[in-house]
């Protein structure tokens, strides 16, 4: 088998492109596309930690349809709000996007 | 019905009259002087039953067992202080003149404030009236205020009945005061005049003066005998006797002594005697009426009668003859008052100065037969005065009022009271004429056929035979001047010719001013043929001096009889004949525009007497100036103002200042910077730390990011 270590440390290396893309991406729906790459690292942790230690039981795998389900409906919403608010700001550029700056 | 309880009844209809004049009738004047005359007569019936009753019980009985009765009023102590009513025989002769001038009176003020004259032209309330114009002609107008007049008169009605039946002190001062304050309020019954204004208040506060001495006499004998009541005092032996041997601790006068003087005050005060005469001759600014009823018939005889009545205190003590030291006082006083007021008397000019002085003057006579000891003398001449010194004034008023006529029918200025403006009125006005003469020589004591003769003679009698020389010389030339003056008046008034347009224009005045004139003139002539003494020669004991052993019923011992003596009598027929023919002479023909004669043969003592011995400018100087002083300059500007006010004002500036200091120096700063620093702090923190929203998702994410790693490392290196 491959050590779970490389499973982890996979999934860490996903997050973490994730997170700086979140960070560091101009264009919000590429930002939103960052939020998915991070939720799939996490499935994968998911799913590594249930290989590897309680094969036998469901509750990992179930643990993984309820992010997959999440991440779906969160992006759904997320679209609609990047809709509405380039349909009011005609901007897709994030960090020109100051609407509520103080 | 029983004369017990119709004494009680005497003063209460003309209280009854003020009260619903002054209530309900004030705007329809002929019912007011209706109700008021109603008043009058009723009570004038009531006291005619009570005297008739009296004179049936006769004196013995009344003197013992007087009518009336007491009733609990006030409780001291175990028992009460009672009050009632009592009619002895004094009471009963005073009730009888007492009521007969007040109805006289009341009826004379119908005529005298022109009932039935149109409303004046300019006449204003407060101001006497002067005038309306009918079919061109300016005739008398009616009195404004009429009704006001009818209401004060029947409650000084009620008064002065008040003060006769009462059976005490106290009751007899409250109607003693309540004359006062009536006479207060008629004096300046024209209270427009500034002249009115300034009499009513000296008035009122000169007889205080006498008011407040005699409330400590008052208060005196209450204190020494525990009652007021006239019998338990005069009647009692032996509360005389404690009271004559008790020392009163004040000049070595005995408390009987004391309390004499101080009541006597009192009557110095009412009665205007000298010191305190001054308020009287200013009193005549009321309308005649009022100078008639209260100062001349009523109200200073109350002093008289207040003397009389405590007489057995003023002689206890003293052996038959001899006097008391409170019985010299009031001699003293009260012949210097005869003479004094006499001889200013000769020197003025208007009609009814000469008669205000006249009354101080004859007062004087009563005051010093009181202090003689002359009981019924004194107490006759003050019925006999009554009568014509009433007379004497409404006589003065109705000829004023016939002057009057004659100023309005000529137009001129003249002042209507002045008698060198009159002058020949005899003929213009006969039935005034007849009755001022009646009361003149009556006054003036003219024999046999006028009171005034009985009652002067009985003093001089009393006098000489007591042996009190000074005082029967001093009356004596009293009566000289009053005969005098008397003359002067009637001559300068009524004979001669006119010495003005106005006094040949003037005429009789209506039947409601002279029928008074006539009643009264009826008793200045007769009433003294009540009281000729027994052994008067000829005239003696035909009519039985029946007002003499009537009078003498009140005191507790009989009086001794006076021995005839020629000496008196033939004083006293030629003082008043000689007083009578050299005013008559000097006076008779006096021409338009003349000077006084006598002003030349006095010089300067006429303008002394004129300005009667200027007391009044040293009252002035002396109590009245320094009085005004202390009210307005002491205790006004200095005390109250600068010391009160300037006390307080620093008190207000003082909190002024804690509370401006509070307010400036802590509650603004401190307490609103407080409140005011924390919300401007929030605001520039605010400002300050605002530029981290920069609205921005991705730097938000980042600072989260941030914190939450330093967080996650912290607890993972703990």
């Amino acid at each position: 088998m491959i050590p779970l270590s490389w499973y982890l440390i996979f999934a860490a290396a996903l997050f973490s492109i994730g997170l700086y893309g979140v960070l560091a991406r101009k264009n919000i729906i590429a930002i939103l596309m960052s939020i998915e790459l991070m939720l799939t690292a996490i499935n994968i942790n998911f799913i590594a930690f249930w290989r590897y230690s309680l094969p036998g039981q469901m509750a990992g795998q179930v643990f993984a349809v309820i992010v997959f389900a999440v991440s779906a409906s969160e992006v759904a919403v997320g679209l609609a709000l990047v809709i509405s608010l380039f349909r009011r700001v005609k901007l897709i550029a994030a960090d020109e996007i100051n609407l509520l700056k103080w | 019905m029983a004369m017990d309880t119709l004494v009680w009844l005497l003063p209460l209809p003309p209280l009854l009259a003020f009260f619903l004049i002054i209530l309900f009738t004030y705007p329809k004047k002929g019912l007011s002087h209706s109700i008021s005359i109603g008043a009058a007569l009723l009570s004038w019936l009531g006291s005619m039953v009570v005297f008739f009753n009296a004179v049936r019980k006769g004196a013995e009985g009344l003197g013992e067992h007087p009518f009336g009765s007491a009733v609990n009023w006030l409780p001291v102590g175990k028992g009460w202080f009672q009050i009632g009513v009592t009619v002895d025989p004094l009471t009963a002769v005073v009730l009888f003149f007492v009521s007969i001038t007040i109805l006289m009176i009341t009826l004379y003020s119908v005529g005298y404030h022109n009932f039935g004259q149109p409303a004046g032209d300019h006449d204003r309330p407060g101001l006497p009236p002067e005038g309306a114009t009918q079919d061109g002609h300016r005739v008398p107008s009616i009195e404004p205020l009429y009704s006001r007049f009818f209401g004060f008169i029947s409650l000084f009605a009620f008064g002065m009945y008040t003060l006769v039946v009462s059976d005490n002190l106290l009751t007899l001062f409250v109607g003693w005061e309540i004359m006062g304050l009536c006479s207060y309020l008629l004096i300046g019954f024209w209270y427009g005049k500034l002249s009115a204004r300034a009499a009513m208040i000296k008035a009122f506060l000169v007889t205080r003066i006498g008011d407040v001495f005699m409330l400590l006499g008052i208060a005196f004998l209450y204190s020494a005998t525990g009652t007021l009541n006239f019998r338990e005092i005069f009647f009692n032996e032996e509360v005389l006797h404690q009271l004559t041997t008790t020392p009163a601790g004040f000049l070595g006068l005995s408390s009987a002594g004391l309390i004499g003087i101080l009541l006597f005050i009192g009557t110095v005060g009412k009665s205007a005697q000298f010191p305190l005469h001054v308020w009287l001759p200013d009193a005549m600014e009321g309308p005649t009426p009022v100078s008639a009823m209260i100062h001349a018939a009523t109200m200073v005889s109350a002093g008289v009668y207040m003397a009389i009545r405590i007489f057995p205190l003023l002689s206890a003590g003293a052996e038959h003859g001899a006097l008391t030291s409170p019985m010299v006082v009031i001699a003293i006083i009260g012949s210097f008052t005869a003479l004094f007021a006499a001889t200013i008397s000769v020197a003025q000019r208007d009609i009814k100065r000469v008669l205000a002085y006249s009354t101080i003057s004859q007062l004087g006579y009563m005051v010093a037969a009181v202090g003689i000891g002359a009981y019924v003398a004194a107490a006759f001449h003050l019925i006999t005065h009554a009568f014509f010194k009433a007379l004497l004034f409404l006589g003065s008023g109705s000829v004023i009022h016939g002057m009057e006529h004659g100023v309005y029918h000529t137009g001129d200025h003249l002042d209507a009271q002045d008698m060198f403006n009159m002058g020949g009125l005899r003929s213009k006005m006969p039935v005034t004429f007849w009755t001022f003469l009646i009361g003149g020589l009556a006054l003036s004591g003219f024999p046999i056929v006028t009171a005034g003769f009985w009652s002067k003679d009985e003093i001089f009698a009393d006098a000489f035979a007591h042996g009190h020389l000074a005082v029967f010389i001093t009356l004596a030339l009293a009566a000289l001047l009053t005969a005098f003056y008397t003359m002067r008046q009637i001559s300068l008034t009524f004979l001669g010719g006119s010495r003005t347009k106005a006094a040949d224009h003037a005429h009789e005045t209506p039947w409601t001013m002279t029928l008074p004139l006539v009643v009264l003139s009826v008793f200045a002539i007769s009433f003294g043929w009540l009281g000729i003494p027994e052994h008067f020669p000829l005239l003696g004991g035909i009519i039985p001096n029946w007002l003499g052993d009537f009078i003498a019923g009140s005191l507790p011992h009989s009086l001794v009889e006076i021995e005839f003596n020629w000496i008196p009598l033939a004083t006293s027929l030629t003082v008043a004949l000689g007083g009578l023919t050299l005013g008559w002479l000097i006076y008779r023909d006096l021409p338009q525009g003349a000077e006084d004669p006598i002003k030349k043969w006095l010089g300067p003592v006429y303008t002394l007497l004129e300005n009667k011995y200027y007391f009044d400018e040293f009252y002035d100087r002396v109590f009245v100036k320094p009085a005004t002083w202390l009210a307005e300059t002491f205790t006004y500007k200095w005390l109250d103002r600068t010391v009160i006010d300037g006390f307080l004002h620093s008190v207000a500036r003082a909190a002024q200042a804690i509370g401006s200091f509070l307010r400036n120096k802590i509650d603004l700063p401190i307490i609103n910077g407080f409140g005011d620093a924390v919300g401007e702090l929030t605001a520039k923190a605010g400002e300050r730390l605002r530029f981290i929203q920069t609205g921005k998702v991705q730097q938000y994410m980042l600072i989260a990011l941030v914190v939450a790693f330093g967080t996650l490392f912290y607890f993972l290196t703990q």
